[in-house]
């Protein structure tokens, strides 16, 4: 709530803010805040001057509660090639490949926030019954596009990384877009739901990107 | 104007200020290691302070000018020469058309800056010509420079074009043509390998065991050679956490120190990422950072604390500095 208001109406040297799971992180630039205070401000510090902007506006806030939660759904194609890890995941839960596709697609998450990487969702809300430790080994590679599972988290890795998350799957989805405002598909605040598809939808879906 | 990379040297990258605004979607800020030395390369050409220029480290390239061109180099000295000639470091320089610039042994620091009047002919990505490797966006293709590449280059600013004629009008010479003034860079920065950086404590100093308090501002931290644009990973002391604790991933900043469990600090740099979940231990003052940025690995960093009222001073200081630094170098090219 703080970030989208800074957003609609920033101060004179902000920079940006970050919006995170419990704060945000904000940007400025000390000396434009300096310089467009020097007259005004008793010898304050532009920390100090930040600072007290910043209560005013939360003060202001507090009555409002953010309401308008954007759905957006993320086809998966679990297991086989897309997901290498799926069955490790299943071994590890003591669950069938089917029963851990039923849970991670049956839920509902929060986006916390986007970082990591660009566009990469940083999910609340799985399951504690799929939950699975990171790969004792990272992959010096991991496909755009693919869902894994570190711990009790999931998420969805927007370009090609190394990392240690189990794959269990991959979209056909970009949630990079470097050429377009805002360049990530997903915003925090978000809520995403997983649709499991066949490889036939995915590699169609796929095609339809290009 | 175009510039055409004869060797691509270790790693040279386009580089500007940054792109700024963007952290939210999770897009990483990039940008100079060294911003200082990279401003005041721009400002000595006649370009805006925030202009991409190229990074260079520690090995450079060789590049050859299709037509005569405004350049200045700054940052660390890594032996620029043209026709076995030295060129002078951190003043203008007007390099005549067909030369070949090339670099050498690394006397000093680890980056050079080069910047050419008019910037280079770049497409701006999210309002910035950075590099951002990893993502394969900005810059020259998203890339470090090759072999074979061709850069363009735009057209000179009013203050450019007076610097360049000047420049032109003086006695011949075969290769290039420079001023007798310079700017004298070193009160905000030098190139030593073994340096005292400031810090502020960060929110989760106070977790370190007491004696990894005392040792972190008492103890030699070496940067190791696993240090890069992304962040210097340092050795020494192991420091260690009170108990551990859950930390949430959140925001983090250029100069944030974080400790990771095996209780070696890192160093947060240009190509950070743009959240992270380890203690955050202290953060570099603004003013140091570029000084870490021109830091080799072996170097040595002992960490001094300053409060936040002295560190923004500092800042205020610096910025005012550069402030009348570009009005003396205006009125030079007027």
């Amino acid at each position: 709530m703080l970030a989208n208001y800074l957003e609609i109406h920033p101060f004179s040297g902000l920079i940006e803010c970050v919006p995170a799971y419990t704060n945000v992180t904000v940007y400025y630039q000390p000396f434009v805040i300096y310089e467009s205070f020097k007259q005004k401000s008793d010898n304050l510090s532009p920390f100090q001057i930040v600072k007290s902007l910043l209560k005013e506006v939360i003060e202001q806030l507090e009555e409002g509660k953010s309401t308008n939660n954007r759905v957006a759904e993320i086809p998966v194609c679990y297991g086989g090639e897309y997901g290498p890890d799926l069955e490790e995941v299943a071994k590890h839960n003591q669950l069938s490949v089917e029963q851990v596709i039923d849970i991670h697609s049956g839920g509902e998450y929060c986006v916390y926030m986007i970082g990591f990487a660009p566009g990469f969702p940083f999910l609340g809300g799985m399951s504690e019954k799929i939950a699975t430790p990171r790969r004792s080994t990272p992959r010096q590679l991991i496909p755009s596009g693919s869902v894994g599972i570190a711990g009790v988290q999931t998420g969805v890795y927007p370009i090609v990384t190394p990392g240690g998350w189990q794959l269990i799957g991959q979209t056909p989805l970009e949630l990079f877009l470097p050429e377009k405002n805002p360049p990530s598909l997903l915003q925090a605040g978000d809520i995403v739901k997983f649709v499991p598809i066949s490889k036939r939808e995915f590699l169609h879906q796929k095609e339809e990107n290009i | 104007m175009t510039i055409t990379v004869v060797s691509s040297g270790m790693l040279s990258s386009i580089q500007d200020l940054g792109r700024n605004g963007f952290q939210k979607h999770g897009v990483i800020v990039s940008g100079a290691m060294d911003t200082y030395s990279l401003r005041i390369a721009n400002l000595i050409v006649g370009n805006k302070e925030g202009e991409a220029g190229l990074e260079i480290t520690l090995l450079g390239p060789t590049l050859t000018f299709e037509k005569d061109a405004l350049i200045a180099i700054t940052g660390g000295d890594l032996s620029p020469e043209i026709e076995g000639k030295q060129v002078p470091l951190w003043r203008p320089v007007l390099v005549k058309k067909g030369s070949v610039l090339r670099f050498g042994k690394i006397k000093s620091g680890c980056r050079a800056y080069l910047t050419i009047a008019g910037g280079f002919a770049i497409p701006k990505v999210m309002n910035s010509k950075s590099t951002y490797l990893r993502a394969g966006l900005g810059g020259y293709h998203g890339r470090a420079l090759k072999a074979g590449d061709r850069i363009e280059t735009n057209s000179m600013s009013h203050y450019s074009s007076n610097l360049f004629n000047k420049l032109k009008n003086n006695e011949p010479s075969p290769s290039f043509i420079t001023t007798s003034w310079y700017v004298d860079f070193h009160k905000f920065i030098n190139f030593s390998n073994n340096n005292s950086v400031r810090v502020l404590k960060g929110s989760h100093f106070s977790k370190c065991s007491a004696s990894s308090q005392t040792t972190f501002f008492t103890s030699t931290y070496i940067v190791t050679p696993q240090s890069d644009r992304m962040g210097y990973r340092l050795s020494g002391p192991k420091l260690k956490l009170d108990e551990k604790f859950e930390l949430l991933s959140e925001a983090v900043t250029v100069g944030t120190i974080q400790l990771p469990p095996d209780g070696q600090p890192i160093i947060l740099m240009a190509d950070r990422q743009t959240t992270g979940g380890y203690p955050k231990i202290a953060h570099v003052i603004s003013v140091d950072l570029s000084l870490i940025g021109q830091m080799k690995p072996g170097g040595e960093i002992c960490f001094q604390e300053i409060t936040l009222e002295e560190a923004e001073a500092l800042f205020i200081e610096r910025e005012q500095w550069m402030g009348e630094l570009k009005k003396s170098l205006q009125m030079k090219m007027n």
